[in-house]
């Protein structure tokens, strides 16, 4: 046990410290890779608490292919030293109150719920199996709902590109 | 949660070892074979059939000016190989060589291989955003599409093999095929699994990230020495284990008959594709891009969406459900 415990502290460390140097970077690059990191030590804890399965689609999912298209949006605006200029002004102490107030809210909430009550994972392993039995049993019309989204996500790119396609073509001819 | 095999510990250096020699090797071998079907003779003047052309080779690497380009970000520049490379060795970890012979058998086994793929893309991406080079610039948003995409239809082409099993461990899906290799029922999962290892390894004639004639050499174009000469073992790696993991998901593994020992058919099995790999560079011309793009979402993603609902109905038919 004590063993995870360990890993599981480093882990969180990890995770907390790469959150932090992600809102603080600023190059927006840097801090992308350090929201990377931080998600692969989200996973490694899910895989720590029991959860194999969440912390593969955690890798597959949010930092192998979503962070990529952020990625993807730096590279494409090119953020040069002009941007790290307006990024240092905007990352003045006056503009850290709103969101540190509303944090420590949730800190003190958290503080108070992890000293109070005994809720607690009950760390159970759940295999993928199990994720996939809950999924398409009593989950299952969360699970539809999330696809309609997704083909409306589909069908409004679909609509945004055909026009832009058909601009270009008329352009080209 | 994980079925440890008792020796996963002692697998770690041979799996390590064995896969960067045979990534070395695979330079020299990629080279006489290519010569070979081009009617010509390709290194064959350093020691016995060209063989210490290897050695020739990582001596030039090592010993070439390792240049950072002023103009790079330092850091990434040089993280990008180490995570190519990186991210292809830890894929290795759930390939079982054997009945025995794997550093862990995970039961995400099968995730695990796709998640580690889906991390090499950041040393493309990376790289070419580091180097700070319209052509590695280029060069790298193309990687990142690519990959990306054909990620997608690489984790969809697998779930019927998945289905036919009932569990993403490697070694169970091994041992499903028992009685019949994959292939046979998932003829059309194999290949779309195979195209899309090229795209995914961005291998001839899908390597549009680093197309000479228009990008230079696309993302590693600013990369030199060793720097390079990683990123040139990330890809055969990458040609290695995408070959191993066509061998476990849908040609049975290291089972075969018995005159011979199972890692030895897995290693015929995995050069054996290997070859094919290095063939289809020989044969085929490169596609444009658009073209790139639209088989894979007009053709291959309908075709693993269809193959994967007759999977489907079919494991359900013969369950008598």
């Amino acid at each position: 046990m004590t063993v995870e415990l360990a890993l599981f502290y480093l882990s969180a460390f990890v995770a907390v410290a790469a959150t932090a140097l992600t809102v603080t970077r600023t190059y927006a690059s840097h801090a992308l890779i350090y929201l990377i990191v931080s998600l692969l030590a989200v996973a490694v804890i899910f895989f720590l608490l029991g959860a194999p399965f969440a912390a593969a689609l955690e890798v597959v999912i949010y930092a192998g292919a979503i962070m990529v298209f952020f990625l993807f949006v730096v590279m494409m605006l090119n953020l040069g030293p002009d941007t790290r200029e307006q990024e240092r002004r905007w990352l003045a102490p006056r503009t850290w109150i709103g969101p540190g107030v509303l944090a420590s809210i949730l800190f003190l909430e958290l503080v108070y719920l992890i000293a109070g009550s005994d809720v607690t994972t009950p760390g159970v392993p759940v295999g993928p199996k199990a994720v996939g039995i809950e999924l398409f049993g009593p989950y299952l019309l969360a699970v539809e709902l999330a696809s309609i989204l997704l083909l409306a996500g589909l069908v409004g790119a679909y609509h945004l590109g055909r026009r832009y396609m058909r601009a270009r073509r008329e352009e080209v001819e | 949660m994980l079925a440890s095999i008792d020796w996963g510990y002692i697998m770690i250096l041979p799996v390590l070892g064995g896969a960067l020699a045979a990534s070395a090797l695979l330079i020299w071998w990629e080279r006489r074979l290519l010569g070979f079907w081009q009617d010509r003779l390709g290194p064959n003047r350093v020691g016995p059939f060209g063989l210490l052309q290897i050695v020739a080779d990582v001596v030039k690497l090592f010993t070439k000016d390792d240049w950072l380009p002023p103009f790079a970000d330092r850091v990434l520049f040089m993280l990008a190989p180490a995570i190519i490379a990186g991210a292809m060795l830890m894929g290795f970890v759930v390939v079982p060589f054997g009945a025995e012979l794997a550093v862990i058998d995970l039961n995400i086994g099968v995730l695990f291989f796709l998640a580690m793929t889906s991390l090499s893309v950041y040393g493309v991406l990376l790289g070419g955003l580091a180097s700070n080079n319209k052509y590695s610039l280029l060069g790298g948003l193309r990687s990142g599409a690519q990959m990306v995409t054909y990620e997608v239809f690489m984790g969809l082409s697998l779930m019927g093999v998945v289905l036919h099993t009932g569990s993403f461990s490697l070694v169970q899906i091994v041992h499903a095929q028992e009685a019949m290799w994959f292939v046979v029922p998932q003829v059309l999962g194999f290949i779309v699994f195979f195209i899309a290892g090229l795209a995914e390894t961005h291998r001839l004639p899908f390597d549009l990230p680093e197309a000479e004639h228009e990008l230079a050499a696309g993302f590693h174009t600013e990369y030199s020495a060793m720097k390079f000469g990683l990123i040139m073992v990330g890809e055969y790696l990458g040609v290695i284990l995408s070959s191993a993991m066509i061998v476990t998901l849908f040609f049975g593994g290291w089972l075969g008959p018995a005159f011979l020992p199972p890692i030895v058919w897995f290693s015929i099995k995995t050069a054996f594709f290997v070859c094919g790999f290095i063939l289809l560079r020989a044969a085929i011309p490169r596609p444009r891009y658009d073209q790139l793009m639209s088989l894979g979402w007009k053709i291959l993603l309908p075709v693993t969406l269809l193959n994967l609902l007759a999977t489907g109905a079919i494991v359900l038919l013969r369950e008598g459900v």
